[in-house]
């Protein structure tokens, strides 16, 4: 078969077929070493066909967890990577003022189409602020966690915002959360000089970090994240033919109206006092600083507040009525005493635009909210 | 289990202990043995219980059933075809007795087996049925009509669901979970093409007399059981029998590895990497809204499909290298060529000779031989589209592989009255080079886009999906 010829024209002996052997261990070794001695997954994360070959994501990637055939999408722990693929990543229009949105899955558009995100309609909405056009970014990921915000908001700060809304909700501030997503385990290197330079009160050696050692740093160690990486890339394809990040189902699960007879909330099992110390507001605090001279505009975000069984004791699946209420006039107080602008939603949208979950919206329930921020922030720009 | 990544290190381990350990004069009961056992171990984990057992076993009945019916009249039952037998026996009841073995400790079957009584059942039903349909005069006809049912019942959804009903029904599972996979017999195209081969070239007189252990080998060969290629008995058989000669491991092995290495990187690299969202399915056919995306999933699905497919026969071709068996090529730049039939000799390559001995080229003679005969140009049309289709249905009984089938036998009806049109006017531009390149240059693009366009069918399970995605494809939708 003239095909292989070229196999045909080998040596065929012990010899030769040792060398190869040999010669390949040694190279597939020295790469390795030479991987690992150089550790290129920042280089290599910013590294992006989106915005180029493909149309950048309006939203940071994130595997749902279905099919990825079907959601174009895959979960990184790479934010050079996530962020390279991320429309922010564009270099800024002299024309623009740029909002970004921070937060979680309510933020990201969980069971939202791009077009239906709250910065997909804030966008819509066509502000003007001193003459620049606003375009609001979508930098929510969906994990509730404010460490896991403040890693990406200080990241964010090299695309030039000129305001952050950060949408917080109680479930991101329990101290026990700050460390649970695998973005903040994998990236302790950024997350340590936050903690020392702001004294946050997370141990900064906590064994769940995720530090890769020598031999995890060779392409071997690093195997998964480097397929993460080519297949967003790959995926790029779907993403840009498709313009389908997040596969939705036909049929929406919808959330919990009735409860038992439960006022647990994360570690606590009965009702207790909840103080700024025993909830993450010092991350809260260090992401205001970084942002510096940016306005920063925190949002108690809406959720879903039932009327069914036990409703006297908890508003939702998430929230018992005792935590929340604390939260709220902790989170209050503490924006008064630290002259934060704060917005408080909680309440805001009607329980029938809540999805899946107590802080998922509908689009129609989410354009409520874009509705009301535009009202509440953005009455005065032009 | 398919032929993943541990699959091949396995057989590539077990391949250097036959070249390091096993005497010359072994070689062939090894691969006999080999390729018994790996009939179980390929076969994949099935939901139906007993089923992954039995169907490995059937395929082991059915080859010996086989090779019993389609020895010549001549051909004794040897002492080394007794003894075949007896390994196969033995190592079926073997395998079965791992019923005893807790799971943890259990080689080549996943599941439990069934109780041995049923297994000693099948095997007594099966050889009272062999011995008394041994010199039936319609044996041969009788075997292939039994070999196309169960293909036509394998590859027909509502059949498979049926027959997983009655399974579930007679081992107290749940009916409602019945699904087509239930009856995901691993290997059984392949197989079945092997056995017609035996079965139609016995009663055509061309077939050689093989021995039980040869014959066997030779139907279940490992490396090609899954995927193929399909390999000629004949051809096979030369090797096989050279097996116990002195053999220079050390040509095989670099010839061997530089295949699977070849094969690896096409089908482990490009291929999956084009599945990761960058080739065509029936998921993103429905999601994609523009014209140049649709063209991109298409052409990165016909990249995807030819480096899976090929990667495949790589390793299997490499793997039969480094046990002593040069298997036949399946692929040869199929996408490089200039017309339809090109394509159809160069992609496939096994399959389609198969289909050419034992479609076409009957259908032909019969046609041929009609009174009144039919015009030529009717005969290639029929034959060509009899061909195409088979070759389509052989993929599964749905209307978009009969019309894959239908799309490619009309190809190559066209291109034949096409090049009897042109002969002449081709003949001309032999030494006219920028003529003869332009040409050429028009030809492979009609070509490659026929064949693109026509794994929309072959891509996309339903009509209207296919439809649909064409409309896509030329901004209709």
């Amino acid at each position: 078969m003239r095909d292989w010829n070229w196999v045909d024209a080998l040596p065929k002996s012990w010899a030769f077929l040792l060398r190869v052997i040999v010669k390949a261990l040694l190279l597939f070794g020295l790469c390795n070493l030479i991987f690992a001695w150089l550790y290129p997954m920042v280089f290599l994360g910013n590294i992006s066909l989106y915005g180029t070959l493909y149309p950048a994501r309006q939203r940071l990637p994130f595997y749902d967890g279905n099919d990825p055939a079907q959601s174009n999408s895959v979960s990184l722990n790479n934010l050079p990577a996530l962020f390279a693929s991320h429309d922010v990543s564009r270099a800024k229009p002299d024309d623009e003022f740029r909002v970004f949105l921070i937060g979680d899955s309510n933020t990201w558009g969980w069971y939202l189409e791009n077009d239906e995100t709250l910065s997909a309609q804030l966008t819509e909405a066509d502000l003007t602020a001193n003459v620049q056009d606003i375009v609001f970014y979508n930098l929510g990921y969906p994990v509730m966690s404010l460490t896991k915000d403040l890693l990406i908001l200080d990241y964010a700060m090299q695309y030039e915002p000129d305001m952050i809304i950060w949408l917080v909700s109680l479930a991101s501030f329990p101290p026990e959360e700050q460390l649970v997503p695998p973005l903040v385990r994998h990236n302790q290197a950024r997350l340590v000089p936050l903690i020392e330079q702001y004294d946050l009160s997370i141990n900064p050696d906590d064994e769940t970090f995720i530090q890769a050692n020598f031999w995890q740093r060779t392409i071997v160690g690093q195997r998964r994240q480097l397929a993460d990486l080519l297949r967003l890339q790959t995926y790029g394809v779907g993403w840009s033919t498709t313009g389908i990040d997040q596969f939705i189902p036909e049929n929406i699960p919808l959330r919990q109206s009735d409860f038992e007879t439960d006022t647990a909330w994360s570690s606590y099992s009965a009702p207790a006092e909840l103080s700024q110390e025993n909830l993450a507001f010092d991350v809260l605090s260090a992401g205001i600083e970084i942002a510096g001279d940016i306005p920063v505009i925190i949002i108690n975000e809406p959720m879903f507040i039932s009327d069914g069984n036990n409703s006297d004791s908890r508003y939702n699946s998430f929230y018992p009525i005792w935590a929340y209420q604390q939260y709220r006039d902790l989170l209050s107080q503490t924006s008064r005493d630290n002259g934060w602008q704060y917005l408080d939603l909680w309440d805001s949208i009607v329980p029938q635009e809540f999805t899946d979950s107590p802080v998922h919206l509908s689009a129609n329930g989410t354009g409520e909210l874009a509705r009301q921020l535009i009202d509440t922030i953005f009455e005065n720009e032009d | 289990m398919g032929l993943s990544l541990s699959t091949i290190a396995v057989f590539v381990a077990i391949a250097i202990i036959y070249a390091a350990i096993i005497p010359a004069k072994w070689r062939q009961w090894f691969l006999f043995i080999a390729s018994i056992l790996f009939v179980y171990w390929l076969q994949a984990d099935i939901f139906v219980r007993w089923l992954d057992f039995f169907l490995p076993t059937l395929s082991l009945i059915i080859t010996v059933t086989s090779w019993y019916l389609t020895r010549s009249s001549e051909q004794k039952f040897s002492t080394q075809d007794k003894l075949a037998c007896l390994v196969i026996t033995g190592g079926i009841l073997i395998l079965a007795l791992l019923r005893f073995v807790p799971t943890d400790y259990r080689l080549l079957i996943i599941s439990r087996p069934p109780p041995l009584q049923f297994i000693v059942g099948l095997l007594v039903i099966a050889s009272i049925l062999t011995f008394a349909t041994g010199r039936f005069k319609w044996r041969y006809s009788f075997l292939l009509i039994f070999l196309v049912a169960i293909f036509v019942m394998l590859k027909t959804d509502i059949f498979t669901i049926q027959i997983s009903q009655w399974l579930r029904t007679w081992t107290g599972q749940d009916i409602s979970q019945a699904k087509a996979i239930d009856l995901n017999w691993i290997g059984f195209s392949y197989l079945a093409f092997r056995l017609i081969h035996t079965v139609r070239d016995r009663q055509s007189g061309l077939f050689p007399e093989l021995s039980l252990q040869e014959y066997v080998t030779y139907v279940l060969f490992f490396p090609a059981f899954i995927a193929g290629p399909i390999d000629r008995a004949e051809r096979f058989i030369q090797d096989f029998q050279t097996l116990s000669e002195k053999i220079v491991f050390s040509e095989r092995f670099v010839e061997g590895f530089t295949r699977i290495a070849v094969g690896i990187f096409k089908k482990f690299i490009v291929a999956d990497t084009l599945a990761q969202g960058m080739s065509l399915n029936s998921i993103n056919a429905a999601q994609i809204d523009n014209l140049p995306g649709a063209w991109i999933l298409l052409y990165g699905y016909a990249l995807r499909l030819f480096f899976d497919f090929s990667g495949y026969s790589d390793i299997a071709i490499g793997i039969g290298i480094l046990f002593g068996i040069k298997l036949p090529e399946n692929f040869a730049q199929p996408y490089t060529r200039t017309s339809i039939t090109k394509f159809w000799q160069s992609w496939h390559i096994t399959l389609s000779n198969w289909v050419r001995f034992y479609v076409f080229s009957p259908l032909s003679r019969y046609l041929l031989k009609r009174k009144p005969k039919p015009s030529p140009i009717l005969i290639v049309l029929i034959t060509q589209s009899a061909t195409m289709i088979a070759i389509g249905l052989w993929h599964g009984i749905t209307i978009n592989f009969l019309i894959w089938g239908i799309w490619h036998g009309i190809g190559l009806f066209i291109h034949k009255q096409w090049t009897d049109r042109t002969r002449a006017f081709y003949r001309k531009l032999k030494n006219k080079l920028p003529q003869q390149l332009l040409a050429d240059g028009i030809a492979w693009f009609i070509t490659f886009h026929f064949v693109v366009l026509g794994w929309v069918w072959f891509a996309l399970p339903t009509l209207e999906d296919a439809l649909s995605m064409f409309t896509k494809l030329f901004g209709l939708s």
